[in-house]
C-alpha cells in the first residue's frame, strides 16, 4: 500500500548524547537509538514518506532492521499515515466530578502589605460592594467551616485521602476557626473510615508556639510565603507601614523548621519571581542552605501587563538560565540518591515520568474548589469573591451547570492554540487567574507564556533523560511509583520526598 | 511486539508498550468512533448495514455507498482499492445508480 507516513507531534532531543523523542498524544518518552532517531527525523516532513520508497533509498544490508525499526514506530504512534493522528476530543465525563481538596479562604484580610498582592492590589478581582451593599465578611466563621468541611466529605465519595487546605488573606488570622475545621474534619474521618490531611499557606508573621505545635501535631503541609534574603524579602513583603516583614518572620520560621519531626511533612518556601528580582541560585541556597527549608517553588508575579514589578521579558530569560543553573545542582543530588529542594523541577520531573497528559491545566473546578468566607464556591482559592466565578456554596452544594460550563471551555481540546504545541500535556494552557488577569478570559491559553513554557519543558525533559540514563530508580522514587500496582499512582509530593 | 530499537523511559510508555504487545496483529475494524456520515458503523463481512440493520441510515442509494468507499476511503476488504491497484474499476461506470451492473469484478 502507498499510504503517506509522517511524524505525530513530538519533541526530539538528546540528554547528553542519548536520543530521547517526547510523544504528545500520549505523554511518554522513549530512549532512540541511532536507526529510530534516523527515521523520525526523515519523516518529519508535511507530505509525510511512502515507507517503502523510504526503505528501497537505504542500504540493502540495513533495511530489514530498519523496517522493524519503523514497525516499532508505528506501533507505538510516534509516525502514522498523515491526517490519522488522533484529534483532541471535547471534554466529557467531569460532570459531578468528586472533589478531593477544598481550599478555605478563611479570612480575605491580612496584616502584612505586599506591593504586588492580586487579591488587594490592581489586578484584584474582587468588586468593590455597591453602595449600601453589605461588605463581604473578613472571616469566615467557625459554622461555615465546618459545614465546608461536611460539604467536601459529601461531595468527595468515592476518593482517596482528601485535603483541606486553608488560605488568606493572611490564614492564620483566624487560627481559631482552622482548629475548629481540623478538629471537625478529624472526627468526619474517623466516623466514616476515611483520611483527611491538611495543607496551609502562611506569611510566617503569626507563627507562635502555639501555632507551630498545632502544625507539627497535625502534619500540615506548610507553605511560607518568602521572597529570599532581608534586601530581596522586605521589596515587596511589607507591613502597612511599610516596614519590611523579615525580621519579624525570621525567629519564628526558624522556630517551625527546628519544630520539624524526622518523616514529618516537608516545609517549603513559596517565592514571588519580580521585575529585577530574579536571583534564583542566591534565593535557593538562602532559603535551604542558610534557613533549611525542605524546598522552595518560584513563582512569577501574577500581573496585567505594565505593572512596575512584572516581570519583563529578559527577566523571564534571567529565570529560565536560572532555573537551568539550579537544574545541574538537582542532577547532582539524583545522581547521587538525594532529594532535593527545587520544587519546581521535582514536579515537573514527577509529571514526566508519570507521562500526566492533562486535559485541565489544573484540578480547578474539577477535583479542587475554593470557599469564601461566606461559603461561596469559587473555582479556586484565587478566584473566591470574584462573583462571575463562583460555581455554588457549601450549603446548597455545587452548580453543575456552571461547574460543566467552565470545565468544557477551560478544555484542551477548546484551545485551540494549544493543539502544534509538544509541551501541551504538562501546560494545558496555564493558570486560569493568570490568564484572567491577562485577558479577562480565564479559560484562554496564557500565551505571552508560551516560548517560556516550552524552553522549561524542554529542560525538564532533558534533565529527565539523563537520569533515566544513569540512575532510572530515582524517578520511581521520586514519584511514589507502587510496581505492585502495575500501574503509575500518584502520591501526594509530601510522602514521595523520603528518597534513599 | 518486541521492542528492539526503541526503550520506554517513562511510566506512560511502559503502559503503551504493554498494550502494543498484547494488541499485535489485531486487526481493528472501523476503529475511529467517528466514521464519515454514512458510513456503517457495524463490521460484516458481507454487505454494509447501519445502525438499525437496515440500509436507510446508509449514503443511499446503496451502490452510492459502494462507490463511496471506493473513491473517498480506503477500505481494502470490501471494495477495490482505488489508490495503487484498481484506479481505473469504475470508468465504465458514468452514474452507478443506473450502471452499477457494469462495474466488473477484480482479481487481484
Amino acid at each position: 500500500m502507498s499510504l503517506r507516513y509522517r511524524t505525530t507531534l513530538q519533541h526530539r532531543y538528546r540528554a547528553g548524547e542519548v536520543p530521547y523523542v517526547y510523544a504528545t498524544t500520549t505523554a511518554s518518552i522513549l530512549r532512540l537509538d541511532a536507526i529510530t532517531e534516523e527515521l523520525l527525523t526523515s519523516f518529519d516532513t508535511v507530505g509525510g514518506l511512502i515507507p517503502e520508497d523510504y526503505l528501497e533509498s537505504t542500504p540493502e544490508e540495513q533495511r530489514d532492521e530498519a523496517r522493524g525499526a519503523l514497525d516499532e514506530l508505528v506501533g507505538l504512534g510516534l509516525i502514522l499515515p498523515v491526517g490519522t493522528e488522533p484529534a483532541l476530543r471535547p471534554s466529557t465525563g467531569a460532570a459531578n466530578y468528586p472533589l478531593q481538596t477544598l481550599v478555605l479562604n478563611v479570612t480575605n484580610k491580612c496584616n502584612l502589605s505586599c506591593t504586588y498582592c492580586y487579591e488587594y492590589g490592581e489586578d484584584r478581582l474582587t468588586e468593590a460592594p455597591k453602595l449600601g451593599a453589605k461588605a463581604r465578611a473578613p472571616m469566615m466563621t467557625s459554622a461555615v467551616a465546618q459545614e465546608s468541611v461536611e460539604f467536601l466529605f459529601k461531595t468527595a465519595a468515592g476518593r482517596g485521602p482528601l485535603t483541606v487546605t486553608f488560605f488568606g488573606g493572611e490564614t492564620l488570622l483566624n487560627f481559631e476557626v482552622i482548629r475548629s475545621a481540623v478538629a471537625k474534619a478529624k472526627a468526619l474521618a474517623d466516623e466514616k473510615g476515611r483520611q483527611v490531611g491538611f495543607a496551609l499557606t502562611t506569611n510566617a508573621s503569626l507563627l507562635s508556639p502555639e501555632v507551630v505545635q498545632f502544625l507539627i501535631d497535625h502534619q500540615f503541609g506548610v507553605n511560607i510565603s518568602i521572597d529570599g534574603n532581608k534586601d530581596q524579602h522586605d521589596r515587596h513583603r511589607k507591613f502597612k507601614s511599610g516596614r519590611g516583614s523579615y525580621d519579624e518572620i525570621l525567629p519564628r520560621i526558624r522556630a517551625l523548621l527546628a519544630a520539624r519531626r524526622p518523616g514529618g511533612r516537608p516545609i517549603g518556601a513559596r517565592v514571588t519571581l519580580t521585575a529585577g528580582q530574579t536571583d534564583v541560585i542566591g534565593i535557593y541556597r538562602h532559603l535551604v542552605s542558610e534557613l533549611g527549608f525542605d524546598e522552595v517553588g518560584f513563582a512569577p508575579v501574577t500581573s496585567a501587563p505594565g505593572r512596575d514589578y512584572a516581570l519583563s521579558p529578559s527577566n523571564y530569560a534571567q529565570v529560565l538560565a536560572a532555573f537551568r543553573e539550579l537544574s545541574d545542582d538537582w542532577l547532582e543530588s539524583a545522581f547521587a540518591n538525594r532529594k532535593h529542594g527545587f520544587s519546581n523541577l521535582n514536579d515537573l520531573v514527577r509529571e514526566l515520568h508519570l507521562g500526566v497528559n492533562k486535559a485541565h491545566p489544573c484540578g480547578a473546578g474539577l477535583g479542587l474548589l475554593g470557599v469564601s468566607t461566606e461559603g461561596d464556591l469559587g473555582l479556586c482559592h484565587r478566584f473566591v469573591e470574584s462573583g462571575k466565578h463562583e460555581v455554588g456554596h457549601v450549603s446548597s452544594g455545587v452548580d453543575e451547570t456552571k461547574r460543566g460550563d467552565f470545565l468544557a471551555r477551560g478544555h484542551i481540546s477548546a484551545k485551540i492554540d494549544c493543539h502544534s504545541c509538544f509541551a501541551r500535556p504538562v501546560c494545558s494552557g496555564g493558570c486560569y487567574h493568570e490568564a484572567y488577569v491577562r485577558t479577562h478570559d480565564e479559560t484562554a491559553p496564557n500565551l505571552h507564556l508560551c516560548d517560556w513554557i516550552r524552553s522549561w519543558t524542554s529542560l525538564g525533559l532533558e534533565v529527565y533523560g539523563r537520569v533515566h540514563a544513569r540512575n532510572p530508580s530515582y524517578l520511581d522514587r521520586l514519584t511514589g511509583h507502587d510496581e505492585r500496582l502495575g500501574l503509575p499512582r500518584a502520591v501526594p509530593m509530601a510522602e514521595a520526598t523520603e528518597l534513599v | 511486539m518486541t521492542m528492539r530499537h526503541l526503550q520506554p523511559a517513562n511510566l506512560k510508555a511502559q503502559i503503551l508498550l504493554r498494550l502494543a504487545v498484547k494488541d499485535a496483529g489485531l486487526i481493528r475494524a472501523l476503529n475511529d468512533p467517528d466514521p464519515p456520515f454514512g458510513c456503517t458503523t457495524i463490521f460484516a463481512p458481507g454487505w454494509e448495514v447501519d445502525q438499525g440493520g437496515g440500509t436507510h441510515g446508509l449514503c443511499t442509494p446503496i451502490e452510492r455507498d459502494l462507490y463511496d468507499c471506493y473513491h473517498s476511503c480506503y477500505w481494502p476488504a470490501q471494495v477495490p482499492d482505488a489508490l495503487t491497484n484498481f484506479p481505473k474499476w469504475t470508468n465504465s461506470c458514468g452514474a452507478p445508480v443506473k450502471d452499477w451492473s457494469s462495474i466488473d469484478l477484480v482479481f487481484p
